[in-house]
């Protein structure tokens, strides 16, 4: 199976080098990396269908739990196959779409990068590899959405579709780790058996908003359900496949997999059902107001998306298996209208509903199979979408005290999904051809040819119910659901009440068919309503979320020192005076002062008149000789206080600054005052509380009692191990002798950046 | 004493912070280096004020015993010291270096990357 996922990847990599090769007519050969995969899955169904899982574990970062393990259930092997088998007309498909355009190979590269980030994460059971290829498969339906990056609608479309579903990945990755923590283990299977110690933790409500977040984003549940609309501006290919046949499925994916997990309490229920039901029916009625074909397919897409939130959010075994049965319905009859519009695009030039019509004359075998997608999608027997409908008003209507509500949200969803699908399927073939239209004629069989079989294996199966009973229903239910009972799936059950609701939702969907078109007027009735929609309150959120940050920023970096200096010094001043004053003692011992002897006055008068000094004279040579007056003072004091040493370093230090000062003084300019005095009070102020905290907070550590260990150490050590009797002198060159090396290797530093800007000589043209 | 010297390296604190808020970049550096003996100033009344106790061991004795100044401060402040001398000499130079080329000392002149501002 990693082969399986790598196969893409691998593929992607290649066609970086080899893509040259890929464009003309060789295109084709690309699909036969799906094909093959197609086929290897198939080849699991007999075991699949006994019952078996199949595990595969690779090591990757056992410390943390992250492995790449996989595992092929029915579950993983439905949605394996949905990916590689539309995957494989897709990719047959855009070898005739995009004939000729300048980046097919990209394409190819970014279509097989998302088919095997989309496999890896239907067959992943770690929940942190899943995430990855859940981030993946955001990061490739990114590059694809914005595919036509000249135009600046498809890059808002592909960011805003990135920022929604990368929010969605966050919050998963939160979720996972959460999930992990309390199941002690990221590997999903492993969490079946902690089901009710996931649902009794205190963490349960949280890990399940942050897993729905991740799939109502992904899944383009309301409100989060505006991108998948704006992403109709990728090319059709990409619409079919990411956007409705699979990447928007993986949300759905996410809340299947982990229903065994983590539908332990009555919330997951609740929030699922309310959430899913107000997509359903928000979005369906939506579908009454577009006349763009890829508008409409968007919204009833996201319609049966809600449709199956709502069906695992019921969560019985009919209702797990009615999700299943739609997901393939929905994968096939939509991916085929997908196609067909983009057929209808690429041939007459426009998607609007009201300028087609008549088209069976010179698309037939396209019309034909448009029929059948709207037979599917309405619900038609025989096909696989009358088995679908059936099984969810039959989950429905079993669902304990609410279920006339749920059947009649799910009926009308229903009859406004059966218009959808006809308007897309049917209608632009019916009627009259208008005269410009007349000369189309039909495009390569390579693009025909696979609506057509998408559509014909809904009518298999709609007759053979038995080969997704086996291959899919069964494994799935026997994993997913709670208590696993008997069960077949019938195209004709016999007049029963599902059958009654089936006939009023194909009559009252055919009435809204006759009744109802598709006008430009109705579309500019909704659009009075974007002001209050999700989509334009998040793009004003995030235009204010800028605002601010701009003003933030400004408010912050302006770009004079002395502002961030300002900001740091006044910070440190309220936090100091805040720690000193919250516990304020001061213990002043003034009798020490009796000590004090003439000299150590007059040292003490002299630095205090140069550090002022320094501060106000208005010449700058004075200033820079009482900067060498403070030095010297503070030479002599070291000198006076028992550190001869230190005296000995100041003097000469000082003395070479000043005179290294002096050396450079004469080329600068004039020695000005430049700030205005209002801003020199303010500075005042601060510098002085500043200082005022400083001496506090001196006297108040001068009151505790000091630790001499280390001198001591030192005392006693210093000649027996180092043989020297300067003690300060034995601490620098021996005991921390490495330190002291690498500080002569600074000052080499800087005496080397200082004779590099001596000797610098700028060209005339860096010197503007 | 330790008091007066408290508020000595408090002067030396608000002076240093206050010249080195000012737009003139020789009053930048002047400011760094009256903070800089404000900082050894606070090190070294940390390890408490000795007066004619050096902390060297007599030439008879091996070990040093009695009264004596803490050596580990004088270690610190020596190091620090000779390490602000590098960066007072670097800092001097930089500042004749981006006169000549800019023709000014302002810093608030120079607050952008752009040339022509």
């Amino acid at each position: 199976m990693l082969g399986a996922v790598l196969l893409g990847l691998l593929f992607s990599f290649f066609l970086v080098f080899a893509g040259s090769y890929f464009k003309g007519r060789l295109a084709v050969l690309s699909s036969l990396v799906p094909i093959s995969l197609f086929v290897y899955f198939l080849t699991y169904i007999p075991d699949i269908a006994q019952g078996e899982i199949i595990y595969e574990n690779y090591e990757w970062i056992p410390s943390f739990g992250v492995n790449l393990s996989f595992t092929l259930d029915g579950l993983a092997l439905l949605f394996a196959l949905m990916i590689t088998g539309v995957g494989s007309l897709v990719f047959l498909y855009t070898s005739a779409y995009l004939k000729n355009h300048k980046y097919l190979d990209r394409f190819y590269g970014y279509l097989s990068l998302f088919m095997a980030a989309m496999l890896g994460l239907v067959l992943s059971d770690n929940l942190m590899s899943l995430f990855i290829f859940w981030e993946l498969t955001s990061i490739s339906s990114f590059y694809l959405i914005g595919f036509n990056n000249d135009k600046a609608d498809s890059r808002k479309s592909a960011l805003i579709a990135l920022g929604i579903t990368g929010i969605g990945g966050l919050l998963l990755l939160g979720g996972a780790v959460l999930l992990g923590d309390v199941a002690g283990t990221y590997r999903i299977s492993e969490m079946l058996a902690m089901r009710d110690v996931i649902s009794d933790s205190p963490h349960y409500l949280l890990i399940l908003l942050l897993i729905f977040g991740a799939a109502f984003t992904k899944s383009a549940q309301f409100p989060f359900h505006f991108w998948l609309p704006g992403a109709m501006k990728a090319p059709t290919p990409v619409s079919t496949y990411l956007h409705s046949a699979t990447m928007v499925k993986a949300g759905v994916y996410l809340l299947f997999r982990m229903s065994p997990v983590l539908s332990g309490g009555d919330i997951w229920h609740t929030i699922l059902i309310a959430v899913g039901a107000i997509t359903m029916v928000y979005s369906a009625i939506h579908i009454i107001f577009r006349t763009d074909l890829k508008g409409i397919l968007a919204y009833s897409t996201i319609s049966a998306l809600g449709i199956l939130v709502f069906l695992i959010g019921i969560g019985t075994q009919a209702a797990l298996i009615a999700a299943a049965v739609f997901i393939v319905v929905h994968a096939l009859y939509k991916a085929s209208l997908f196609l067909i519009t983009g057929i209808i695009d690429h041939e007459t030039g426009t998607r609007d509903v009201t300028q087609l019509s008549g088209l069976r004359k010179v698309l037939m075998p396209v019309a034909i199979a448009g029929f059948i997608a709207a037979l599917i999608s309405g619900g038609v027997p025989p096909t696989l979408g009358f088995i679908g409908k059936d099984l969810i008003y039959e989950s429905t209507l079993h669902y304990a005290d609410s279920a006339i509500l749920l059947t009649g949200l799910a009926i009308i969803t229903k009859i406004l999904l059966f218009y959808g699908g006809f308007v897309a399927g049917v209608k632009p073939f019916m009627g009259k051809l208008p005269e410009k239209f007349s000369k189309l004629h039909l495009p390569s069989p390579l693009m025909w040819v696979p609506p057509l079989i998408m559509t014909l294996a809904g009518i298999v199966f709609g007759v053979f119910p038995g080969l997704i009973e086996s291959a899919f229903a069964k494994p799935i239910a026997m994993t997913q659901a709670i208590n696993y009972e008997e069960f077949h799936l019938k195209l004709w059950h016999g007049f029963t009440t599902i059958l009654g609701l089936s006939a009023i939702t194909i009559t009252a969907g055919t009435v809204l068919y006759f009744t109802i078109k598709p006008k430009h007027s109705l579309e500019n009735f909704i659009a009075k309503f974007d002001v209050v929609a999700p989509k334009d309150l998040l793009i004003k959120l995030s235009e204010g979320f800028a605002l601010f940050s701009r003003f933030w920023t400004n408010s912050f970096q302006t770009g004079y020192l002395r502002h961030y200096l300002s900001i740091i010094v006044g910070f440190l001043t309220l936090l100091l005076g805040y720690l000193i004053f919250s516990d304020f003692s001061l213990n002043i011992d003034v009798s020490t002062l009796a000590d004090l002897t003439i000299y150590e006055i007059s040292i003490l008068i002299m630095l205090l008149l140069g550090v002022l000094y320094v501060v106000f004279t208005k010449s700058r040579l004075a200033a820079v000789a009482a900067t060498g007056v403070v030095g010297l003072s503070f030479s002599l004091l070291f000198l006076f206080y028992s550190a001869p040493d230190l005296a000995m370093t100041q003097f000469s230090v000082d003395t070479l600054t000043v005179i290294l000062f002096v050396l450079v003084l004469y080329k600068l300019p004039k020695y000005l005052k430049l700030s205005d005095s209002k801003l020199r009070i303010k500075h005042r102020i601060l510098s002085i509380s500043f200082g005022t905290l400083i001496t506090l907070l001196i006297l108040r550590v001068l009151n505790e009692p000091k630790n001499t260990e280390i001198s001591e150490y030192y005392a006693d050590y210093a000649y027996k191990l180092a043989h020297g009797k300067n003690i300060v002198n034995v601490i620098l060159v021996d005991f921390r002798g490495i330190d002291t090396m690498i500080e002569i290797s600074v000052l080499i530093v800087a005496a080397l950046g200082v004779f590099g800007l001596l000797k610098l000589r700028l060209k005339t043209r860096d010197k503007k | 004493m330790e008091i007066i010297l408290a508020i000595i390296t408090g002067v030396l604190y608000a002076s240093g912070v206050y010249m080195i808020m000012r737009r003139s970049m020789v009053k930048l550096i002047l400011g760094i280096i009256l903070l800089g003996n404000g900082v050894n100033l606070l090190i070294f009344l940390l390890g408490r004020i000795t007066k004619g106790e050096p902390p060297i061991i007599d030439s008879a004795e091996k070990v040093l015993e009695g009264v004596y100044a803490d050596p580990v401060p004088q270690a610190l402040i020596l190091t620090a010291i000779v390490i602000s001398f590098g960066l007072q000499a670097f800092a001097i130079i930089l500042v004749k270096r981006t006169y000549k080329v800019l023709k000014t000392d302002d810093l608030d002149q120079l607050n952008t990357t752009d040339e022509d501002s």
